[in-house]
């Protein structure tokens, strides 16, 4: 009778979503197999849910099966909606409650040393990513889904931003590139995304052209808090507008660089010690420092290796990056580690911020440690140092009082 | 003979029976509540004259042993999981005991596992009447479909060894099967094709059966030294061409999990003790096979590396990492239970600190102290755990038996006993209003380490005092339950008929809990997920 279709994942070793097959029919009801993992425990919840849905969507008629591994509301509903829109044309959407708890904004200049990568399609790695405490959280509905799963990661992404808790990091979400991308905000812009990542940017139009759909889709949502941007250089042609990107909106945040499809770009091949990035990396540090923004560097793809990781992250700093991203949990603390301010950096930090204040205690307008006068810029670095160690908890915030 | 009767609710508030397999039980009365009385059992007196002077009792085969030994309907057989899922001697052993046509039998494994699946026929065709051991996957199954004949009885190992000295269990004909041994009967795990490091749960039955079989496929001249087993208890021996599949021998899980969550949680958990001054120059702990646990014991490691302490003891499963621990010098000894990779066989092999211990020595709830209740720190698993800490070990929610109690229970002696879980499993909530299965009275787990957060034990008002200030996300185990449920939902309950399958006993030997038969069998799906 009707087309057959369906959304989700199933089969060996996927966990925590489900996989929906839906026909619909011309009378009868609904008929719905439910073959679930966790069926003892929630499989009325379950059903109930199941059909709380298809009254939303004015299903009526249908044969459909469900196979779950233990998939939770959010994935559920996403499924099954991702499934139903295929077949029926239903302009209404079915939204999970907003967690409360995912109702924050974030500060344009907020700490955004690491960024984990989670593909967009795949629940059972988002529900617990906030645990790990990284700094973002990026859903990625681009490179890490595959072609013929794109349309339904966009409800998985929507329920995700609405549904599981981000334990306070920055919610991102990478949109596809031009017109896909586009469609993509329908469903990250009302749902409280913090910052969208922009991939292959390449000239300032891509920008203002995301801009203009977000203030449209804001024309029918209020109180949205502000959505930042994070256009991502991909290509010698972005390297080379990299100023023009990094300036093109107000919202524009950071500037970040991916390494994989530049070095492709330039006819040659990521290396260790990235000889041949050398030029691109600094362009975007450059860039993103004179238009007054972040610069953030690629991911580093070894999951395995945490002293590579660690020596990347130490060689990314010294050129001037303020975080990077990563494409597991482990990556993190290292990330974390290596940016933060070491020892060395926070006691010397320590000596200026004491002789800062001293000066100041003592109305003198020159900071001197020793003999040796201390620039204003150099006690701004040393108490942004301060201030850096004390979010990380690598200093006390009472520090002053045990500094003799 | 009734599988059970005369149901009673016990001090742990459990309805249990009083008679299992036609025998009285004494409900749990509470921790160490329970005083034995009269004297241990012991086997029969035997001589020399009826042994062979020249020392070798080697028979032709296993079916030849049985006959000698007097294999009779209804008797008890015993044997034992020193190669985890490679053992090639149980089912053989059950396939001879058929072709004589015995009946009736009880097997009494000190742990089963997946190999041991095709046992279900013999419980199918009257062989085997009941198993008391451990009942995992397929045999759990069966058991909780309620489809064994008799009723099954799990016990610890230091149960199985209280079990057997106090005469709670009469071990008919023990098997040992044994990597290495001599015509007399001496035989020792660290040597052979099937190494296994140790054969410390055979102790109780080489010590206390009536008889003795010991199964090789490595006989060597006399003596067979380390004698690990004494060929003094031995009545005769075989000689097989393979007793155990040397990959499946080595666990499973002794790798170090590379799960993001499970790392956090050893991190926690390694950081909690640290925190709360646990760890110390001296200290000693146990963490035993699995990943997390692996982790952990990483962890304790590069502590004791960065303060210049060493731990008195670490008490195994040992494994590549624990003897890595021993040779660099950050433990004294290890104090071996079971062997879980060939770096632990080697290290027992050659290394005098490498130490092979027995339920006897390390859990034996019925002898003068042992020494589980001397451990800093234990960290263990769990399928279950309720708002009162209760913690459930061998039933999942949904109710199918599919995992032994091992020495979780003894463990739970130590010092300080931490348990690293995360709150939910693919939906399946670890935090209970109540445990399924009783496996553990709540006032012996102090700490329970989650991804979500840390729930200490109100009776630990030490531990409460200590994490003052600490950054670890502390939170009541209630405020952890909420949590669970806001995520997954609040669980619907399994629906159980009111038949018993199986009972769980204390340490001590008494009945903490029962296990039912489920309904909506049709339902089910096995879950798989170990921690």
């Amino acid at each position: 009778m009707g087309e057959l279709v369906s959304a989700g994942n199933k089969g060996k070793g996927v966990r925590s979503d489900c996989f929906v097959s839906f026909e619909p029919t011309a009378g009868g009801g609904i008929h719905l197999e439910l073959n679930s993992k966790v069926d003892v425990l929630y499989g009325n919840s379950i059903r109930e849910d199941i059909q709380k849905i298809l009254d939303h969507l004015s299903i009526r008629d249908a044969t459909m099966k469900v196979e779950d591994s233990g998939a939770l509301l959010p994935v559920i509903a996403a499924r099954l909606e991702a499934a139903i829109k295929q077949v029926v044309p239903e302009e209404k959407e079915f939204l999970i409650p907003m967690l409360k708890e995912n109702l924050y904004g974030t500060a344009r200049d907020r700490n955004r040393f690491s960024r984990l990568y989670l593909p967009g399609n795949t629940p059972s790695l988002m529900i617990n990513a906030g645990i790990h405490r990284p700094d973002g959280i990026i859903l990625d509905l681009e490179d890490a889904v595959a072609p013929d799963k794109k349309d339904e990661a966009r409800y998985m992404v929507r329920n995700a931003l609405r549904g599981f808790d981000f334990y306070g990091a920055e919610r991102m979400v990478r949109i596809n590139q031009g017109e896909r991308g586009l469609v993509d905000l329908d469903f990250i812009v009302p749902h409280n995304v913090n910052l969208i990542l922009l991939p292959k940017c390449e000239h300032p139009e891509q920008i203002h052209a995301v801009n203009t759909r977000i203030r449209e889709i804001g024309l029918h949502h209020e109180h949205l808090n502000p959505i930042w941007i994070m256009p991502i250089v991909e290509s010698a042609m972005g390297v080379i507008n990299a100023y023009s990107i990094a300036s093109a909106a107000e919202n524009v945040v950071a500037l970040a660089i991916g390494l994989e499809d530049y070095t492709a770009d330039i006819g040659t091949r990521r290396t260790a010690e990235g000889t041949e990035s050398f030029f691109a990396r600094s362009m975007v540090v450059n860039a993103a420092r004179a238009a007054g923004i972040q610069p953030i560097d690629s991911v580093f793809s070894d999951v395995a290796d945490m002293e590579g990781l660690a020596e990347n992250v130490r060689r990314s700093k010294a050129l001037g990056f303020d975080g990077m991203g990563c494409i597991h949990p482990r990556q993190i603390r290292v990330i974390h580690d290596a940016f933060a301010p070491t020892k060395e950096e926070i006691e010397k930090a320590k000596k200026i911020v004491a002789a800062f204040h001293e000066a100041e205690a003592n109305g003198i307008g020159v900071v001197a440690l020793g003999t040796k006068m201390i620039d204003p810029p150099v006690v701004k670095r040393a108490l942004n140092t301060i201030n850096l160690a004390v979010k990380m908890n690598k200093l006390d915030q009472n520090w002053r009082e045990s500094h003799a | 003979m009734r599988k059970y009767d005369k149901m009673v609710t016990n001090a742990a508030g459990r309805d249990v029976p009083t008679f299992v397999n036609g025998k009285p039980a004494v409900p749990y009365m509470g921790i160490g509540k329970f005083k034995p009385t009269g004297r241990k059992t012991a086997p029969p007196i035997v001589s020399c004259a009826d042994y062979p002077a020249d020392g070798n009792k080697v028979v032709g085969s296993l079916k030849e042993a049985l006959i000698k030994c007097g294999l009779k309907d209804g008797m008890t057989i015993s044997s034992h999981h020193h190669f985890r899922n490679g053992d090639l001697v149980a089912v053989p052993v059950f396939d001879a005991a058929r072709e004589l046509g015995a009946k009736d039998l009880m097997w009494f494994p000190s742990a089963s596992f997946p190999c041991h699946e095709p046992l279900i026929k013999y419980l199918e065709d009257g062989t085997i009447h009941h198993i008391e051991g451990s009942m995992n996957g397929a045999l759990g199954r069966f058991t909780s479909e309620g489809r064994m004949k008799g009723l099954g009885v799990l016990r610890s190992h230091g149960g199985r060894y209280q079990a057997v000295q106090d005469g709670d269990v009469h071990i008919d004909i023990a098997i040992i099967a044994a990597p290495s041994a001599d015509a007399f009967g001496n035989a020792n795990g660290v040597n052979g094709s099937a190494a296994c490091g140790l054969l410390g749960f055979a102790l109780a039955d080489s010590q206390y059966a009536d008889k003795v079989i010991v199964v090789t496929d490595n006989l060597v001249p006399f003596p067979c030294i380390p004698w690990q087993i004494q060929g003094n208890y031995v009545d005769c021996v075989v000689v097989l061409d393979q007793i155990g599949i040397p990959e499946k021998i080595i666990s499973g899980t002794t790798e170090v999990t590379k799960s993001p969550d499970r790392l956090l949680l050893a991190e926690w958990s390694a950081q909690f003790c640290n925190e709360a001054g646990l760890i110390h120059d001296g200290f000693s702990f146990q963490a035993g096979a699995g990943g997390t646990s692996l982790s952990i014991g990483i962890y304790f490691a590069d502590i004791l590396r960065e303060q210049g302490w060493k731990a008195r003891f670490a008490r195994g499963g040992s494994n590549k990492y624990l003897v890595k621990m021993l040779e660099e010098g950050l433990t004294d000894y290890i104090l071996d239970g079971q062997t879980f990779d060939l770096d632990g066989v080697r290290s027992m092999r050659e290394n005098p600190a490498h130490v092979n211990t027995s339920p006897f020595t390390s859990y034996n709830y019925h002898g003068k102290g042992n020494f589980s209740s001397m451990i800093d720190v234990v960290i263990l698993g769990a399928t279950e755990v309720d708002v009162n800490f209760n913690a459930n070990v061998v039933t999942h929610s949904d109710g199918l038996l599919l995992h032994g109690i091992g020495g979780w229970q003894n463990c739970l002696f130590g010092k300080t006993v931490i348990l690293p879980i995360p709150l939910f499993r693919d939906r399946i909530p670890v935090i209970r209003d109540k445990v399924t299965t009783l496996c553990a009275p709540g006032e012996l787990i102090d700490v329970i380490v989650t991804e979500r957060g840390i729930a200490i034990n109100p009776l630990r008002t030490d531990l409460i005092e200590k994490m003052k200030g600490t950054t670890l996300p502390i939170k009541t185990i209630q405020e952890l339950k909420e949590e669970a449920d806001k995520i997954c939902g609040i669980p619907e309950k399994p629906k159980f008929t009111d038949e018993v399958v199986a009972v769980i006993k204390w340490v001590d030997g008494t009945v903490l809990d029962s296990v039912y038969k489920l309904d909506r069998l049709d339902r089910l799906d096995r879950l798989d997920k170990k921690q």
